[in-house]
């Protein structure tokens, strides 16, 4: 996941299951601060899947997980994922 | 922070899954659909929809016939039916009327659900059965090769017509409108949020609803028309749909390329094909008529008040 | 095989004595068995069936809707069953035609269903208002690739009403369309029907399955029992049904493997119990020359026959089919070594006579007595034939 690699440079994150992408580009041609970009690499079946190339852009929009055809992104913004982490602490702490 | 809580906290994160894929059978993911293909957005649309109409996830239904579109009840979790060609409607009709309790939901594709399927468009719509009919409308047959559908513009390229289409397309808003439908709406893919607020109405609607969700063919409808691939075509929706709720539905027709109307253009209230029925036989049988169909809430309240009345004849 | 039996629910039962034609029989017999959901399409002979069920249906407690077309009807009754009611699908000839691809739906995703036929002379729109038992092939071969049904013939509106009960609960017991065969002179005949106490009557539960959501497989089925488990929808087993060709789980499976494991089981759920399935009425036979096999309203005329042939001294058996479909082959092959010949009339051009041709395999005559339809049998033409055949 490239969330690891970016660590908050932007506002928001997105996740990919880059073995799901068929590369149609709609996440990258529509994001509204073009963020993501085509990987080098090539997934299973061939295509080339999208890689947030420019972290501190992302908003964690989602409009890319909306657009997407194969459930294969989505964003979310910091602040969000801060909450869920937190209750997943919460969570393990007794 | 431990060690241990570091670990876990980054197992939350990978369990911090896409929101659509609770709502899908995850075992048959990945789809059959083309790179680019719309129905995989009107999917994650629906699903955004279910999850914040808070509506009972085992009490929803998802009906589809056959073609491409006709494959999302094989992908969504929900109890579902693959039909037969056309018959998606029909089906979705027998499971409302056998239990009214089930918010049945119709997933279509132009073909299949305006061409095969034309008849029982117009009657379910007519009678104003409860159900939510979803059409993805790509303008062609995709599952058997970009055959010319009722829907397909004048002067477009299909498999069928390979000198371009001859023939007058459906504009399906002014259809369902015309045989009764209460609850019309008509977007792109591409107004992925217009789409979910749409569909989470329509769930919400009693009566007949409607929701047309034009979207791009790459493969076939594209590809034959020349029109590009997929961003092409969103790029299109984008610069030629024009928003205006509650218009006329005559003015909904579509041209090969041309402007296209998108919003919410009817919502109304109208009794539904059970609550005619409800009237008829109340009217006809009497107090001693059990309403059939009633919602488990309408049913307990019926209880109390039958338990309450009890009571008052007993003091 | 072991299905839960139950007593009828009185309130679709009309205890009494009835004097009514055997179309109101049948839709009598529909409510005793549990029937509470009709999806229905008017077409002579068969119309009276829907027309009493939406008469009655309001205080039984039920629903009635008179859909687009056959298409529609026969198809929205199976989306009743996969809501769990218990229905029917009533026509004749040209509405069972267009209904032919759903026939062929119901056996694929194993929905209880009964199918009824009030069959009038074809092809197509042919004597609506006349009878024949044409329809005998197309209702065992009609939809596109292999299947298997059960097929019930009555003679008589007491028997549309047993036999309409004993339909429901086979097709509950295989999971597969049941026919009721009926034709224009059963369906219209008016005669004295019983109608037992509901507490008289049997019924065959659904097979619902003990399994919790998650264990449940919906075609999941053992070398013993061949009849999968049934939910319905609604109860959180978020089910699919396709009439693809499917796994156990019912998701499109579409290879050889799955297609070489579904399609056998589908066929020998029924074909393995034939035996099981053999229901006849035999009268004379044991010492018989000559058998004379019928079904429904020729059998009435063929018994008619025989006694004028038994009178002239003919040893005459009677054969009278009330399931048949599956046909009864082996009881056909015992009887094929005894007799010297089979006469077979039937209101059709020569049917389930070639069934009785491969049983026999050439070893005695085998002689049909066709009838294009639109009225019975002479009992003389009948006769002629027997005398024929015992020489």
């Amino acid at each position: 996941m490239s969330a690891e690699d970016n660590a908050k440079k932007g506002k928001g994150t997105v996740f990919v299951r880059m073995e799901v992408c068929k590369g149609c580009s709609y996440c990258i041609d529509f994001c509204p601060t073009h963020a993501l970009d085509f990987s080098k690499e090539f997934n299973q079946k061939g295509y080339h899947f999208p890689v947030l190339n420019r972290a501190e852009d992302c908003t964690g929009c989602d409009l890319c997980g909306l657009f997407c055809p194969d459930f294969a992104i989505f964003g979310a913004r910091w602040k969000d994922l801060d909450e869920k982490r937190q209750q997943a602490a919460s969570q393990v702490e007794p | 922070m431990s060690e241990s809580l570091d670990l876990r906290l980054a197992l939350a994160e990978t369990e911090l899954e896409n929101p659509v894929l609770p709502y899908l059978r995850q075992d048959r993911i990945p789809h059959i659909w083309c790179p680019g293909c719309g129905i995989g957005s009107v999917v994650t649309s629906f699903a955004e929809a279910v999850r914040r109409s808070k509506l009972d996830r085992d009490k929803i239904a998802v009906v589809s016939g056959i073609g491409c579109t006709g494959r999302v009840a094989g992908y969504v979790d929900f109890d579902s039916m693959h039909t037969t060609h056309g018959r998606a409607i029909p089906v979705a009709t027998g499971l409302h009327l056998a239990n009214p309790d089930l918010k049945v939901v119709v997933f279509s594709g132009d073909g299949d659900l305006t061409g095969i399927g034309g008849n029982h468009f117009i009657h379910a719509a007519r009678r104003n059965m409860n159900l939510t009919v979803i059409c993805v409308n790509n303008f062609t047959y995709g599952m058997t090769g970009g055959q010319v559908t009722p829907t397909t513009p004048s002067g477009a390229n299909a498999s069928t017509t390979p000198y371009g289409n001859y023939e007058y397309p459906f504009s399906l808003p002014f259809l369902a409108d015309a045989a009764g439908a209460t609850y019309i709406a008509r977007w792109t893919s591409l107004h992925s949020r217009n789409v979910t607020q749409s569909i989470e109405e329509a769930l919400k609607h009693k009566g007949f609803s409607f929701v047309e969700v034009i979207s791009p063919c790459t493969t076939l409808y594209l590809r034959r028309n020349r029109l590009g691939d997929g961003v092409d075509t969103l790029q299109y929706y984008q610069d030629n749909s024009i928003l205006k709720h509650g218009a006329d539905t005559r003015e909904t027709a579509i041209d090969f390329q041309g402007k296209m109307l998108v919003g919410k253009f009817v919502e109304r209230q109208k009794p539904t094909y059970l609550d005619a029925v409800n009237a008829t036989c109340a009217k006809l049988i009497g107090d001693d008529y059990q309403l059939y169909g009633k919602t488990p809430p309408e049913k307990e309240a019926e209880k109390k008040a039958a338990a309450k009345g009890k009571k008052k004849a007993a003091k | 095989m072991t299905e839960a039996t139950l007593k009828a629910d009185p309130k679709g039962v009309l205890t009494g004595v009835h004097f009514i034609d055997g179309d109101h029989a049948a839709c009598e017999g529909a409510l005793a068995a549990g029937c509470r959901f009709v999806a229905g399409y008017p077409i002579t002979p068969s119309t009276e069936i829907v027309e009493r069920f939406a008469a009655r249906i309001p205080k039984v407690g039920g629903v009635f809707i008179q859909m687009e077309d056959e298409l529609a009807a026969s198809i929205a009754i199976q989306g009743g069953v996969w809501a769990g009611h218990k229905v029917m699908n009533v026509t004749s000839g040209p509405g069972l035609s267009l209904m032919m691809e759903h026939l062929g739906y119901a056996a694929m995703t194993e929905t209880p269903c009964v199918w009824v036929d009030v069959q009038r002379g074809g092809p197509s729109t042919g004597l609506p208002t006349l009878p024949a038992q044409a329809d005998m092939m197309q209702v065992k071969w009609g939809s596109h690739g292999d299947y298997e049904i059960i097929a019930l013939s009555p003679n008589s509106p007491q028997e549309c009403f047993d036999l309409m009960i004993k339909a429901f609960n086979l097709s509950e017991e295989y999971r597969c369309p049941v026919f009721l065969m009926m034709d224009e002179v059963v369906g219209h005949m008016t005669e004295r029907v019983n109608i037992p106490p509901a507490d008289q009557i049997e019924i065959t539960d659904r097979k619902w399955t003990k399994k919790k959501p998650g264990e449940y497989k919906a075609y999941a089925t053992t070398s013993d029992d061949l009849v999968p488990e049934m939910v319905k929808a609604g109860d959180g087993y978020r089910i699919h049904v396709t009439g693809l060709t499917h796994d156990e789980r019912g998701y499109p499976a579409m290879d050889v493997p799955n297609q070489a494991k579904l399609i056998p089981r589908l066929l020998n759920k029924i074909r393995n119990n034939t035996e099981q399935l053999l229901d006849v009425r035999m009268d004379g036979c044991d010492d018989a020359d000559v058998i004379v096999m019928s079904f429904g309203i020729t059998s009435r005329v063929a018994t008619a026959a025989i006694e004028a042939a038994r009178a002239k001294g003919l040893k005459v058996g009677n054969l009278r089919l009330i399931i048949c479909w599956p046909f009864p082959v082996k009881l056909i092959q015992q009887l094929a070594e005894k007799v010297k010949a089979f006469v077979v009339p039937e209101l059709n051009m020569g049917q389930m006579v070639l069934e009785v041709r491969r049983a026999v395999e050439g070893k005695v005559k085998v002689i049909s007595i066709p009838h294009p339809g639109g009225t019975v049998h002479e009992p003389e033409t009948i006769l002629e034939q027997i005398i024929e055949a015992a020489r």
